[in-house]
């Protein structure tokens, strides 16, 4: 459909696009170019996610690079008309910068972009991934025919670990050593499996690479089989991920029927079966050892490490488990080179690093950024800052199980060691922003909450001790803390992360941790004053009306859900604190120009601007 | 073995390689606390209470293999607050009434916080949990109460590692995490086999016993179920049997019991027990004396001397009541009509594998399964007729052993099974020879045993020539595929064991079955080595014994045979009379005799033929031709109702004896509580010593033991001193200092030329198949959950929850066809009778073959069953027989 001198355009088909209709612009395009009979001059292509999935749906043309964002299948036929037609592109569906307002035609010329090096999401939003050929066109499959038939797999492993690629699952572990031990363990038959058990609320890294650039992902399994002696891998993903399941296997069938996968690839003599494994939701599952036991059929619960699967992994033969992300890099690196590779990052943490970044900025989206790159940069630069011109509070980076990071430190570099010194994870990349109106013990109950709930219930630290701090946690933000719940927070905290038998208990205490490091007077403001300075916790808040501000207009009466305002016309409302459920209807309903009802929390009476 | 030194704590601990750092500890009287680790089960690390410092790492020591040289530390700061806390957590969530929880004192739970010291004021600070969980009763033997459940797993390992069941599983995620079945359903609707294994290992009071009474004194005897001789201390209160627990030191169970075992023993205190002798007065069983009813059986008796008496002996009791049975019937009553329930069951191993091996005997131990590499479960429904050897099979399974299992009906086995060849009821012979003729035409057999240990070779080869894989597949409806299939495995996975049981047995050829089990193992070498074999599974506890007692027709204790006049000549000596050299008549015959009324007394001591034997209305109406009939009994069997007089027999709890089990091994029975009869033994010996006879002045079983010893070679060096032991001893023990045989014909097998004989077979269909009129093929079995003809195990409450009635199992297609659904209530007639029961729709039964059991009186399915006898061993058809099926 395309060729030269042709335009191209580029529909977004990733998960957040297609649920906004993205399928119905591309067909309504696709329609009005067949109705004009403009076939030769342009064509639509599918794409995977360009990542800006806060603009989308995203229609990108190409090659001239205008961006068109929140686009509708109705903008269809102005865009057809206009920009191919007419060669006038449509502007009114261009980006436009928050902090100038001005509209950026070229996606080269959008902060989100400009910033940017993507390595891992090299193709998503180029190529179509349901075309092998595309991705072929692009230079897929170049790295595996070269390691597969010029290099042993020894030097493979060696390249990869020249380049100093760190597991991008979150634990940072050294690839290429991980594979050396497989590759040296003893036994005949191996495996390598695929994690895309990508489970962190707000994440979906590894969903958007299967679902823009399967081949890459099959490519660097490829690749990694033969390095560590593997002929049979699995892609363990979740079922919640539809379209990513479909994709890679519409891939995989494209990619054995060519060869690239199956019996003697490439008549290389080495031969990898790669089965799709759907996952049935379990965030723990997303842990190697519960993933290899929800793959033997069994429920997917951790076992202790030692033994590290890459000697005693699925049905107890050495196995390698490596990130999507991880493995759609190795064909780079084996294309490009170790050195090319590690020219980019820190000392310790090479290559770049894909965020999900979402939260109260003003992009949000999917990112790619070199690894040392500042919290600052990657916030302010790329995300475009926050929305509405609010304080910066906190970065909880890592998904749930993550800290969350203070403003004193956002000129952090993002790498493995430095979160980790900082209290927090690198984890599969989740990266949530939040501002002044979050109150930090209600994060640390909100992520504490999802791990209580996801804890497979195994180990006792992690099944109890989780349950414990989300009551205590509770408590506090219902003004039912007791002194002494600080420390005993830190106290199970640091208990659940020594003594929990997997990552998921050994991680799950840092929103709790790293709040209190960081932001302990707001917990002793709960506890001592049962009061919550964000005036995010609802039980801890108290409205009332200003008399000399009231017009008595009587619209928060008729908001009010439990009849707790009384008043009549001219004369001011009073609202009967024993009747008010702090919903905030009356808040909400009083219009800004007398702005009458003021919210305050804790015993001081201590007023917050909301 | 190899052995690694550490330090523990400052301590030099040496210990085997491959042990966890806990085991080492522990074995060395460091007490690590732990609550997830069991020695029974693979390591789990959920409690993390373990953990131990290693090289200044924290690691968990269940999981951590020694390693030379390793230094660890049992206690530091760190260790010490984070144990604190798991514990303090794991507390919270558990309730907190041990004094009246009967797990008090005996908690782990308890134990570790006592070690910790935890205090109330500890626990205070929390935040305390709130799990409902309600308590599943469903189980008829044992409560669950998930509140108390601390989820160490141990229960769920259990059912998976021990059982091999599955029933359980962690369920739901978080701190609503709980033990569940499938679907949460309540324990007794899921897949559960009430072994109670995971009872017995639980930690705290979340799995319980019903009505828990602990024992005040145990005593360490042997199980009275079936063939495979488990090991268990019976608990008493007073009189009372109200306990049993597996005995861990014996190598046949190692502790393990299945569910009839563990908690089937009600019987033995059950109110229908008889306890005074009856005898029949104007047409009426009335309650006597002992000495009028023994003095009137010695005066009946004394008439009928020589062939018109027949006794029938007991495959439930001791080799002590069953020697002293036979010599009165031998020695006393003139006449070798002398058989019991071994001619329905095993009769055909008797005579065939003594054709081909010269000893009809299972040739390996049970234990020995666990390093058999390839099984061939040929007519065994293992897990529900054997379950401890199910175990076995299920354990070496999950160790990576091969399991080919061929069966009509589609067993439980087959869940974990590489091949399941689904044959046509009776078609055995077909199909082992058919697997006998790919192995020799693909050049798998074993060329070197077949040429130095065996003979009839040749013959043998050219019968073959009848068993092409096409005709083999006609027959048997097995697929030529699967049959090279299953043939290339058990050549060439080896060591691979043969078992089976009565689905070889039970057929008009059930002799030629056998022979064809003994031609494919010797074809394949597959004999005298450990974990190789051909086994048979022997039903009753002492079917093994009574047979080896002399409690058959043709020969004397230890086989040796009446017809042969140098035996003869021994026991005559030995017993001081002379003796009949002809062969007495068979179990079946005996029943042909009354009713032609050439026997016309019968003895019959446990035993209860007019539900166990096939054709029952035939044995009914043989034993109402009788003149004389007494029975010996626990209870008033169906049979016991028709007796002249009813003797009060006693229960293996309250006699002395032993029994020897499927595997030839002789292991004691210990009395237990007060007889609420008199022994066996004793009250045999009573008959012959009131008919005058000498030679029954036994004093105890310990005596008749010495007798046994004296006169069967096989039985030589066994005494009760040496029984005292943890295992027994496995015959043919012919000495004193002999320790017993594990595995026979290691060097020589016991025929006269010491080679293992080939015995060219030819195929014989069942005698009586479907028809127009009769179009379903009935064949027979038991359930895990009773025995035999439910004399024991109905008596048990729990038992007929789990198993309430009979069910005729039938395939959904022919239930279909027939508009017939699962639970309704359907009538099945054979020629010979018809029996009502209740239908159970399962792709079990194969298309056209319905299954039923024997257990229930109510449902008499043996009034169906075939009377067509096996022209050797005189077995009758049991396993196929032609039926209809009706609504009823």
């Amino acid at each position: 459909m395309t060729g030269p001198g042709k335009l191209a355009l580029h529909v977004c088909q990733g998960t957040g696009c297609v649920s906004s209709k993205s399928p119905e612009i591309q067909a309504a395009l696709e329609r009005e170019i067949a109705a004009r009979g403009i076939s030769g001059r342009a064509g639509v292509k599918l794409t995977g996610c360009h990542g800006f999935c806060q603009r989308g749906p995203i229609v990108i043309v190409e090659p001239e690079g205008i961006f068109y964002s929140e686009v509708k299948p109705e903008d269809a036929p102005e865009i057809v008309r206009s920009h191919i037609v007419e060669g006038k592109p449509v502007e009114r569906l261009f980006y436009k910068d928050p902090a100038s307002g001005n509209a950026v035609p070229f996606y080269r010329d959008i902060t989100f972009y400009a910033k940017q090096q993507r390595v891992v999401l090299r193709n998503c939003g180029h190529i179509n991934p349901e075309i092998i050929d595309d991705y072929i066109a692009a230079g897929g499959y170049r790295a595996e025919r070269k390691a597969l038939l010029e290099m042993e797999p020894e030097q493979v492993i060696a390249e990869v670990k020249r380049s100093g690629l760190r597991g991008r699952g979150g634990a940072g572990f050294p690839t290429g050593q991980k594979w050396e031990f497989c590759r040296q363990a003893p036994g005949r038959q191996k495996y390598l499996i695929c994690n895309a058990d990508e489970g962190d609320p707000g994440a979906f890294m590894d969903r958007s690479v299967l679902e823009a650039d399967p081949h890459s992902v099959i490519e660097g399994m490829v690749i990694a089989s033969y390095a560590i002696g593997a002929t049979e891998g699995y892609v363990y993903v979740r079922a919640e991920y539809p379209l990513a399941v479909q994709r890679v296997g519409i891939a995989l069938r494209q990619a054995t029927e060519r060869g690239f996968v199956g019996k003697n690839i490439l008549g290389s003599g080495h031969g990898l079966e790669l089965h799709v494994k759907e996952g049935a939701g379990a965030f723990v599952c997303g842990e190697e050892t519960a993933l290899m036991m929800s793959i033997e059929g069994r429920r997917g619960m951790p076992r202790p490490r030692p033994p590290f699967p890459a000697q005693s992994g699925l049905w107890g033969k050495p196995t390698i488990i490596n990130n999507v992300k991880s493995l759609a890099t190795v064909p780079v690196i084996i294309d490009r080179g170790a050195d090319w590779f590690a020219s980019t990052g820190t000392e310790k943490s090479k290559g770049t690093v894909v965020f999900a970044l979402t939260g109260l900025m003003a992009n949000c989206g999917l990112v790619e950024v070199p690894l040392g790159m500042t919290l600052r940069e990657t916030i302010f630069t790329i995300g475009g800052g926050l929305l509405g011109g609010r304080k910066f509070k906190a970065v909880q980076t890592g998904g749930p199980s993550g800290g969350c990071i203070p403003a004193s430190l956002l000129d952090l570099p993002v790498d493995y060691d430095s979160l980790n010194a900082a209290g927090t994870i690198m984890g599969s990349g989740g990266m949530v922003v939040m501002d002044d109106r979050t109150c930090m013990v209600d994060i640390a109950r909100y992520f504490i909450n999802f791990t209580a709930q996801e804890s497979c219930g195994k180990c006792v630290p992690c099944r109890q001790g989780t349950r414990q701090m989300l009551d205590i946690l509770v408590d506090l933000t219902q003004g039912r803390g007791r002194p002494g719940d600080i420390e005993l927070l830190q106290e199970i905290g640091e208990s659940v992360k020594a003594g929990s038998l997997c990552g998921l208990g050994q991680t799950a205490p840092n929103p709790v941790l790293s709040t209190i490091r960081y932001f302990r007077d707001e917990y002793e403001a709960h506890i001592n004053e049962k009061r919550c300075p964000a005036l995010a916790c609802r039980p801890l808040l108290s409205y009332r009306i200003d008399p000399e501000k009231c017009a008595a207009c009587g619209l928060c009466k008729r908001a009010c859900p439990s009849e707790a305002i009384a008043g009549q016309k001219k004369k001011p409302h009073v609202i009967d604190p024993a009747k008010c459920i702090k919903c905030g209807s009356c808040f909400d309903a009083c219009p800004k120009k007398f702005g009458a009802v003021v919210v305050s929390s804790g015993e001081t009476g201590a007023q917050g601007v909301a | 073995m190899e052995t690694v030194t550490l330090t523990i704590d400052g301590m030099e601990v040496r210990t085997q390689k491959g042990a966890s750092i806990l085991e080492a500890a522990l074995a060395r009287g460091i007490y690590i606390p732990h609550l997830c680790h069991h020695p029974d089960l693979g390591p789990f690390g959920a409690c993390r209470l373990c953990l131990v410092d290693v090289n200044g790492r924290m690691l968990l020591a269940c999981y951590t293999p020694v390693a030379e040289g390793m230094k660890v530390s049992t206690e530091t700061g760190a260790l010490a607050s984070i144990r604190k806390m798991t514990m303090m957590l794991l507390l919270n969530d558990h309730p907190s009434d041990c004094t009246v929880c009967s797990k008090d004192s005996k908690c782990d739970l308890q134990k570790v916080s006592a070690h910790l010291g935890i205090t109330k004021a500890d626990l205070a600070i929390l935040r305390p949990a709130r799990r409902e969980n309600p308590v599943d009763t469903s189980n008829p033997f044992f409560d669950r109460d998930l509140a108390k459940c601390i989820l160490c797993g141990i229960c769920v390992r259990t059912c998976d590692e021990i059982q091999g069941a599955g029933a359980i599983d962690f369920g739901f995620r978080g701190s609503k995490t709980t033990i569940a079945t499938l679907w949460d359903r309540p324990l007794a609707e899921s897949n559960c086999e009430s072994c109670g294994e995971c009872l017995v290992r639980c930690p705290v009071g979340a799995l319980v016993p019903k009505g828990a009474k602990e024992p005040s004194r145990e005593v360490r005897t042997t199980c009275p179920y079936c063939g495979v001789g488990c090991q268990f201390f019976l608990g008493m209160r007073g009189n009372e049997v109200v306990s049993s627990r597996g005995y861990r030191g014996s190598p046949v169970n190692h502790g393990e019991l299945c569910a009839k075992g563990r908690f089937g023993h009600s019987f033995v205190n059950h109110k229908s027990r008889i306890t005074k002798p009856l005898i029949r007065k104007d047409g009426k069983l009335v309650k006597t004396s002992w000495e009028e009813a023994l003095t009137h059986v010695a005066t009946r008796l004394a008439g009928y001397k020589g062939d018109a008496f027949a006794a029938l002996c007991s495959a439930k009791c001791t080799n002590e009541d069953n020697y002293v049975i036979q010599k009165l019937a031998r020695a006393v009553m003139g006449t070798n009509n002398i058989d019991h329930c071994a001619r329905l069951c095993h009769a055909p191993s008797v005579a065939g594998l003594a054709q081909s091996f010269g000893s009809g005997a299972m040739t390996n131990s049970i234990e020995d399964l666990l390093e058999t590499k390839c099984f061939l479960a040929i007519g065994t429904n293992t897990t529900s007729a054997h379950p401890v050897i199910g175990l076995r099979i299920r354990k070496a399974v999950r160790n990576g052993a091969k399991l080919i299992v061929a069966n009509p009906r589609e067993i439980e086995l087959c869940r974990i099974s590489d091949m399941f060849l689904r044959q046509r009821p009776g078609t055995d012979v077909a199909l082992l020879s058919g697997l006998a003729r790919i192995i020799l035409d693909e050049g798998l057999e074993d060329r070197e045993f077949i040429a130095q240990r065996t003979e009839n070779f040749d013959e043998f080869r050219k019968s073959l020539e009848a068993f092409d894989t096409a005709t083999v597949e006609r027959i048997t409806g097995v697929p030529a595929e699967e049959l090279r299939h299953a043939a290339r495995m058990y050549a060439t996975v080896k060591p691979a064991a043969l078992l089976y049981s009565m689905g070889i047995t039970q057929h008009s050829h059930g002799t030629d079955n056998v022979l064809a089990c003994g031609n494919l193992a010797m074809l394949t070498g597959n004999l005298g080595k450990p974990g190789a074999g051909v086994n048979p599974l022997r039903g009753q506890n002492n079917v093994q014994g009574s047979c080896d007692m002399g409690g058959l027709p043709n020969v004397f204790p230890g086989y040796q045979r009446v017809d042969s006049a140098e035996a003869r000549l021994k026991f005559e000596k030995a017993w001081g009379v002379a003796l009949p050299s002809k062969p007495g008549l068979t179990l079946t015959e005996i029943f042909d005799g009354a009713i032609n009324k050439a026997i016309k007394a019968v003895y019959l001591v446990g035993e209860n033929p007019v539900l166990s034997d096939p054709d029952a209305h035939h044995v009914e109406k043989g034993i109402k031709s009788l003149e004389f009939l007494v029975v010996q009994d626990l209870f008033l069997t169906e049979t016991a109702e028709m007796a002249d007089v009813v003797l009060p027999a006693t229960s293996f709890a309250e006699k002395d004896g032993t029994f020897t089990n499927t595997e030839r091994r002789v292991q004691r029975v210990r009395r237990a509580i007060e007889p609420l009869g008199r022994p066996d033994w004793l009250v045999t010996c009573q008959i012959a010593k009131a008919m005058g006879a000498k030679g029954f002045d036994f004093q105890d079983p310990a005596g008749i033991m010495a007798e046994v010893a004296s006169l069967a070679p096989q039985y030589g060096g066994v005494t009760y001193d040496r029984l005292e032991g943890p295992a027994g001893l496995q015959w043919p023990c012919p000495s004193k200092d002999h320790p017993g045989t594990p595995i026979l014909h290691t060097a020589k097998f016991n025929t006269p030329s010491g080679k293992g004989k080939f015995v060219p077979l030819g195929y014989i269909p069942p005698k009586e198949l479907p028809d127009d009129e009769y179009p379903f093929l009935l064949t027979t079995g038991r359930s895990l959950y009773h025995f035999h003809t439910g004399t024991m195990t109905r008596k048990s409450d729990g038992l007929n929850v789990l198993h309430p009635r009979e069910f005729l199992e039938i395939g959904p297609e022919d239930a279909g066809r027939l508009g017939i659904s699962d639970g309704e209530r359907i009538v099945v007639s054979s020629r010979r009778g018809k029996v009502e029961a209740t239908a159970k729709v399962t792709a079990a039964s194969p298309p056209g073959v319905v299954f039923m059991t024997f257990h229930f009186a109510e449902s008499r399915t043996n009034l169906l069953t075939s009377p067509h006898l096996d022209p050797v061993a005189k077995i009758p058809e049991a396993k196929v027989c032609a039926v209809k099926v009706e609504k009823a």
